[in-house]
Formats: C-alpha cells, structure tokens, sequence
C-alpha cells in the first residue's frame, strides 16, 4: 500500500482551520485593541504571565499557535500551486519546516515562563 | 494521444482573473496567509512574554502605530472570512443524518455562527475587554 503523510497534514489543517474560525477573529480583535491603545486586561503583562505560567494556557497557547501554523502551511502550500508555482516539493519542505520550527519554539518559549 | 492535442490556453498565474467565483475562491484561500502572520505574531509575543516584562512592554509599545493598525485590521477581515467561509461548508463537510433525512444545512450553518458568537463573546469577557 502506498504510504502518504497526506491524512496528517490534512487532518492538521482541518483541525487548524476550525480552531481559527471560531478564534482567530477574537483574538486578532484583542490585538488590534492594543494596537488602538486600548489594551485588553489579559494583554497586560502580570496577566499573560499569569496565564501562560498555567497548564491549561501553556496548553491553549500551544494548541492555538501550532494549528494556526499548520493549518496555513498546508493550505499556503496548495494556494502558491494556485498561484503558479510548481515546485511542490520544495514549497512543500519550506512549509512544513516553518510549522515544525514555530511549535517547537512555543514549546520552547512555554518551558521558559 | 491524438498527434495534434488541442491545449486550452491557461495563465498559470493569473486563471482566477477569469471568473467570480474562481476569485472568491481564491479569497477563502488566501486567508491562511494572514492567519499565518497572525500565528507568527502570537510566537513573537510568547518570545518576549518569556524575555520578561521589558521585552514584552517594548513589544506591546511596538504595535501602537497606524501601520499595525492596518495590518491587524486587513487580519481581522480575512480571519473573520475565514470564519464564515468554514462555516458555511461546514453541512458539506459533515452532513447530520437523522433516520433516513438529512439535517436541513442551514441548522448545521446556524449551529456553527451560535458557537462563535458565544465563544468570542467569552473569550471578550475574560480577557477583560468588558
């Protein structure tokens, strides 16, 4: 049988792509409040700190950060296919390495707080 | 293969000029670049929220300014048509079988934009904003 990593990286995209409607929005929303100089009490550093130095936030914070990134990488991977670049497997590589790095570095920053 | 294959003349790069929908297509997917970037923003904050409250003070300083005004707020559009565009395939992507009949999708579409008013309006209140 042919192996393919595809159910993974569509899973991760799936996945990533529902976390992102329901929240990314929102939390876009709490950012550009701050950008506004109307900074939102959980943006406040005590307050992140506080929120991050949990289980549970370190846990949300991975989880949101993570699929947000695969979920673009795999559908940036497919969108510049649409656009006319077709050197998928190096596009492919580029990507997911991007992904892979950026949840390794929350993690990293996690183990930190 | 026929020796003369008739090819359609397609602009690989520039196709979705040619119809609406193709364009509204390739809106929904462009969205992941901006939900990327916005992904790429939450690590740079989690970086300087662990360098400590300097790092991150400068960095919350750093996004007062029109041009991050602009770029969250052109992130905001497209996260939000994400939102919407994921929501409104969602009775195509999990049709509800009740007995022998199909869950009307516009329940399933309305279920979704009920869940996501309740959970920005949650995440709203615990972060404090009222």
């Amino acid at each position: 049988m042919a192996k393919s990593n595809k159910p993974i990286v569509w899973s991760l995209f799936a996945a990533g792509g529902t976390l992102a409607a329901f929240l990314a929005p929102v939390l876009v929303l709490l950012f550009l409040l701050a950008a506004l100089g109307r900074v939102p009490l959980l943006l406040h550093y005590s307050q992140l700190h506080a929120f991050a130095a949990h289980w549970f936030g370190k846990l949300f914070l991975l989880v949101v950060i993570a699929l947000f990134l695969w979920h673009a990488a795999h559908r940036l991977r497919v969108t510049l296919h649409d656009f006319g670049l077709r050197q998928d497997t190096a596009v492919a590589v580029v990507v997911y390495v991007v992904a892979a790095a950026g949840t390794l570095l929350s993690v990293l920053y996690l183990s930190r707080i | 293969m026929s020796r003369k294959p008739y090819i359609r003349e397609v602009s690989k790069t520039g196709w979705y000029f040619k119809q609406p929908r193709y364009l509204r297509y390739m809106s929904r997917e462009v969205t992941c670049i901006f939900i990327g970037a916005f992904a790429l923003l939450l690590l740079c904050a989690l970086g300087r929220l662990a360098d400590g409250p300097a790092s991150y003070d400068a960095f919350l300083a750093s996004l007062q300014g029109p041009w991050a005004i602009f770029g969250l707020l052109a992130v905001l559009i497209f996260a939000v048509h994400n939102a919407t565009s994921w929501f409104n395939v969602t009775p195509k992507a999990m049709p509800v079988q009740i007995g022998e009949e199909f869950l009307p999708g516009k329940f399933v579409v309305v279920a979704h934009y009920a869940v996501w008013i309740i959970v920005s309006l949650t995440v709203l209140f615990l972060a404090g904003v009222f």
